[in-house]
């Protein structure tokens, strides 16, 4: 059987060639690997080699020949004693398919011809009854170059809404802490494929007590000390989501996640859409996020956005023990990755918790925690704490600040926020990150784009100032927002 | 190569349990039956001319980026295929169109992959670094050196978390071998007896860098695992019948509950690491003699050949076949529609109840 040798490309750019030299002539064996041509462009020279053995029928361009297309016949290869098919020969036979052309040519298939999309298939998402996230129309932001990626969400856990507890529900106050371990107890006890892995969650109980008492409960084949490796473990964790388990990997603080971003981001958030939906990845990466108290740099950074950017991830970062339950339940049951960043400060705070089976929150959703009328202040996790105490501090002004609390941030619940902008026109955001690229950053962007003209003052981001955290006490207190801050802010916006 | 020799003269410093239980090449090589040979002749072959394939129509731009052939390197995934059972899992790097086809994936799928259309096995989203086949127990594809190394340790604990008796068989490069994450996988896999079995294929350049520039003691990977107390094994990865031999000790020990197994296939890849490195660390001289004395399906072919199981006709016959069956792929691949510019959103988050 005769094979042809074409002209190879040597970069993915090239579209022509010289053929500097033939190596063998017509008549001469050739054995597999053997070069038979060099072959050069402006920029290298590569050597062609024969993938079969046989003899050189045909050499189909001359030396020196300038110009050859890439895909162009350039010899034929026979078997021994083969006789070859002049006709098909004369022919030149040409490539399987339309080979390299000018700008775009390689791209469109001729077999069968893609019917033009109809207008309304052009953001396919947002007429899917399952997302949550576009209940409110959106404009296509221009520079965005497709439709919102949040608008690919589908929100699976079961409620859309947060659930509406009637007078017959009580609450309890619970810790941050305590309503994690439920949420997770509740989780593993409801299905066995979730399991909970980290260094120090079994024997010793978490490092910051969050695992208390899943050990006992559920022993060590699903409560699993792991030796301190981060990017193992990870990778481990993801691998074993792969197989249709449902991991809970803890990492000690969100700091030493920096070893393991690799297989958050290249093996958890990517996996899905690399394997063209066949592969998804449940897992939940969890603990506690932001700046701790006195330990300098390494171990007080708060990463939301860092993990924010990556399309495949959910990113959540509770601040009531309320939400942190209900969201930590719905992070579990996801089919995807999410990240779920917790607060080390905030573990021991308590929050009424309602005491129903089974609370599950939307992701996606932000909660209203105090109704406004005057200044909109979003804000999440600890940022949560600064907001509501400036809200009341402003309050004693006579100034009225709807506070959000945006609980997930990615997908970010922009019609929420663009709502509340409607009614008062002016917006703070708070968080302890830094101010370039922040979350802040991209709500200004988000609400720029669709709320511009209810807007009556620039958006403000009240952030953790730019540098690493120190460890002096004064310098981290000055490295940080406080309520002060926001109140700043939310005058400026009001030009009082 | 006074490095090698000296780092070879004073060889014998790991740990002594793991070894005596580890080995520096298998014993004699019990022969493939006809069947066998005639079994591994059709799957070399396969993968070589698909790789072949691929590289031409790399050359003919229908194939874009990175993409890294394994031909020379058929005799590892051939063999390590025949030993295990059809429900163990797969994992390996980027140089990974040889497991997925082996793993039964359809080759027309995974061209089409390779040249990026709508049929490609992942919709043509991933490309040549990332195809899977979760149906034949292939879990990819990873493009991060080593990454695959944490996950297959994860498919084990999985399985093992199941009480399923299912071994993870996990690829990765002699390269690869120098990653941390490798070294925190085989902790945990031994404290927890995790049943994976490690096949480094040590193709002996880590893209352009010679195993032995790259790695400490470059002429035992197999003992990497022996302050872990895990056994290895040195193969040569040339010869189908010693990778599948020495697969079936591994995968036996790793399914028997005594943990992972590392086994070290000294194989060679005759092209570039990808299709756009012109190899100048290495003479043509140094990959020819490769070719010409250890082919491991020239191997296969003589042996056929030699026990007058086989006629020239009948191994005509069987590389025309393959030729077929590739062909139809590539044709496929290259008149095959580009995907939908809807796929760009789709895929980005799961679905419940999917996956």
């Amino acid at each position: 059987m005769a094979t042809t040798i074409r002209m190879p490309a040597l970069s993915p750019t090239m579209e022509h060639g010289k053929l500097a030299r033939w190596l063998v002539k017509e008549g001469e064996r050739v054995a597999p690997g053997d070069v038979i041509a060099e072959i050069e462009t402006d920029k290298a020279t590569m050597e062609v080699e024969s993938d079969d053995g046989g003899v050189v029928a045909r050499l189909l361009v001359d030396e020196g020949a300038q110009n050859v297309p890439v895909g162009a016949p350039i010899a034929v290869i026979a078997e021994e004693g083969e006789a070859l098919d002049e006709a098909a020969l004369e022919a030149a036979p040409a490539p399987a398919g339309a080979p390299r052309g000018a700008g775009q040519a390689d791209a469109p298939a001729p077999a069968a011809p893609q019917p033009e999309p109809a207008p309304q298939a052009a953001a396919p998402q947002v007429a899917a009854p399952q997302v949550a996230v576009s209940a409110a129309p959106q404009v296509a932001a221009p520079g965005d170059g497709g439709p919102d990626p949040a608008r690919n969400l589908s929100i699976t856990a079961p409620p859309m809404t947060d659930p509406v507890y009637g007078d017959d529900v009580t609450f309890k106050e619970m810790t941050v802490r305590e309503a994690l371990r439920d949420a997770m107890a509740e989780e593993m006890r409801r299905d066995e494929a979730v399991f909970l892995m980290g260094e120090e969650v079994a024997q010793y109980q978490g490092a910051y007590k969050v695992s208390q008492g899943l050990l006992e409960e559920f022993g060590e084949r699903r409560v699993v000390d792991t030796p301190i490796t981060e990017y193992g473990f990870s990778g481990l964790g993801v691998g074993a989501a792969f197989a249709g388990l449902k991991p809970i990997i803890e990492f000690m603080t969100f700091n030493f996640a920096m070893q393991a971003i690799d297989h958050i981001i290249n093996s958890a958030a990517k996996t899905l859409y690399m394997s063209g939906g066949a592969l998804a990845v449940p897992v939940v990466f969890r603990g506690p996020n932001g700046a701790a108290a006195r330990v300098a740099a390494q171990h007080s950074q708060d990463y939301s956005a860092w993990y924010a950017h990556v399309p495949g991830l959910k990113v959540i970062a509770p601040h009531s023990a309320a939400d942190a339950k209900g969201l930590l339940k719905a992070a579990i049951r996801d089919p995807g990755p999410v990240v779920f960043l917790e607060n080390e400060l905030l573990y021991g705070h308590k929050f009424p918790v309602p005491q129903v089976e089974d609370h599950v929150l939307p992701i996606g959703r932000a909660r209203i925690a105090r109704v406004g009328t005057d200044v909109t202040i979003a804000a999440y996790s600890m940022g949560m704490e600064y907001a509501l105490a400036a809200a009341g501090m402003l309050a004693e002004e006579g100034i009225s600040a709807e506070v959000i609390d945006l609980r997930s941030l990615r997908p970010l619940d922009v019609p929420a926020i663009v709502e509340s902008v409607k009614k008062t026109n002016r917006l703070v955001t708070v968080e302890e990150g830094w101010p370039v690229c922040s979350i802040g950053a991209e709500i200004a962007r988000r609400v720029m784009q669709e709320a511009f003209d209810w807007l009556d003052a620039p958006v403000l981001t009240v952030n953790g100032k730019d540098v690493p955290m120190p460890y002096a006490a004064n310098l981290e207190k000055l490295a940080l927002p406080t309520a002060q801050d926001v109140v700043d802010a939310a005058h400026s916006v009001l030009y009082r | 190569m006074a490095r090698k020799t000296a780092s070879a003269a004073k060889r014998p410093a790991a740990p002594r349990k793991a070894a005596r239980k580890s080995r520096k090449r298998a014993p004699a090589v019990a022969d493939f039956t006809r069947d066998e040979e005639f079994a591994a002749l059709r799957t070399m072959l396969l993968v070589r001319r698909f790789e072949e394939k691929a590289g031409q129509l790399y050359g003919m731009g229908h194939i874009g980026g990175f993409c890294h052939l394994y031909i020379g390197q058929e005799a590892v995934v051939t063999g390590v295929f025949m030993a295990r059972r059809a429900d163990d899992e797969v994992i390996t790097s980027y140089r990974c169109h040889g497991h997925a086809i082996v793993s039964g994936a359809d080759p027309k799928a995974v061209m089409a992959e390779l040249t990026g259309r709508a049929g490609g096995i992942s919709h043509g989203k991933g490309g040549s670094m990332h195809i899977f086949n979760t149906a034949g127990h292939f879990w990819g594809g990873h493009g991060i050196v080593g990454a695959q190394v944490p996950l297959g340790t994860g498919l084990a604990f999985a399985r093992r978390y199941g009480g399923s008796d299912q071994v993870s068989l996990t690829f990765f490069g002699e390269g690869a071998a120098n990653q941390g994450q490798v070294y925190e996988s085989f902790n945990m896999a031994s404290i927890w007896k995790l049943p994976v079995v490690y096949v480094i294929e040590n193709n002996r350049y880590a893209m352009g860098t010679a195993v032995t520039r790259s790695a400490a003691r470059p002429e035992e990977l197999y003992m990497r695992g022996a302050a872990f107390g895990i056994p290895g094994e040195q193969v040569d990865g040339m010869d189908v019948r010693a990778v599948k031999a020495a697969a079936e000790r591994a995968i036996a020990h790793a399914r028997s509950g005594k943990g992972p197994y590392i086994l070290e296939m000294q194989t060679y890849r005759y092209r570039g690491h990808s299709m756009s490195d012109p190899a100048k660390y290495r003479t043509r001289e140094e990959v020819q003699k490769m070719r010409q004395e250890h082919d491991p399906i020239e191997q296969v072919k003589r042996r056929l050949l030699d026990k007058e199981w086989a006629s020239a006709e009948d191994l005509k016959e069987v590389d025309a076949q393959v030729r077929k069956i590739v062909t139809a792929a590539a044709e496929f691949a290259t008149s095959a529609p580009q995907p939908a510019d809807e796929e760009l959103w789709t895929d980005v988050y799961a679905q419940a109840g999917r996956g």
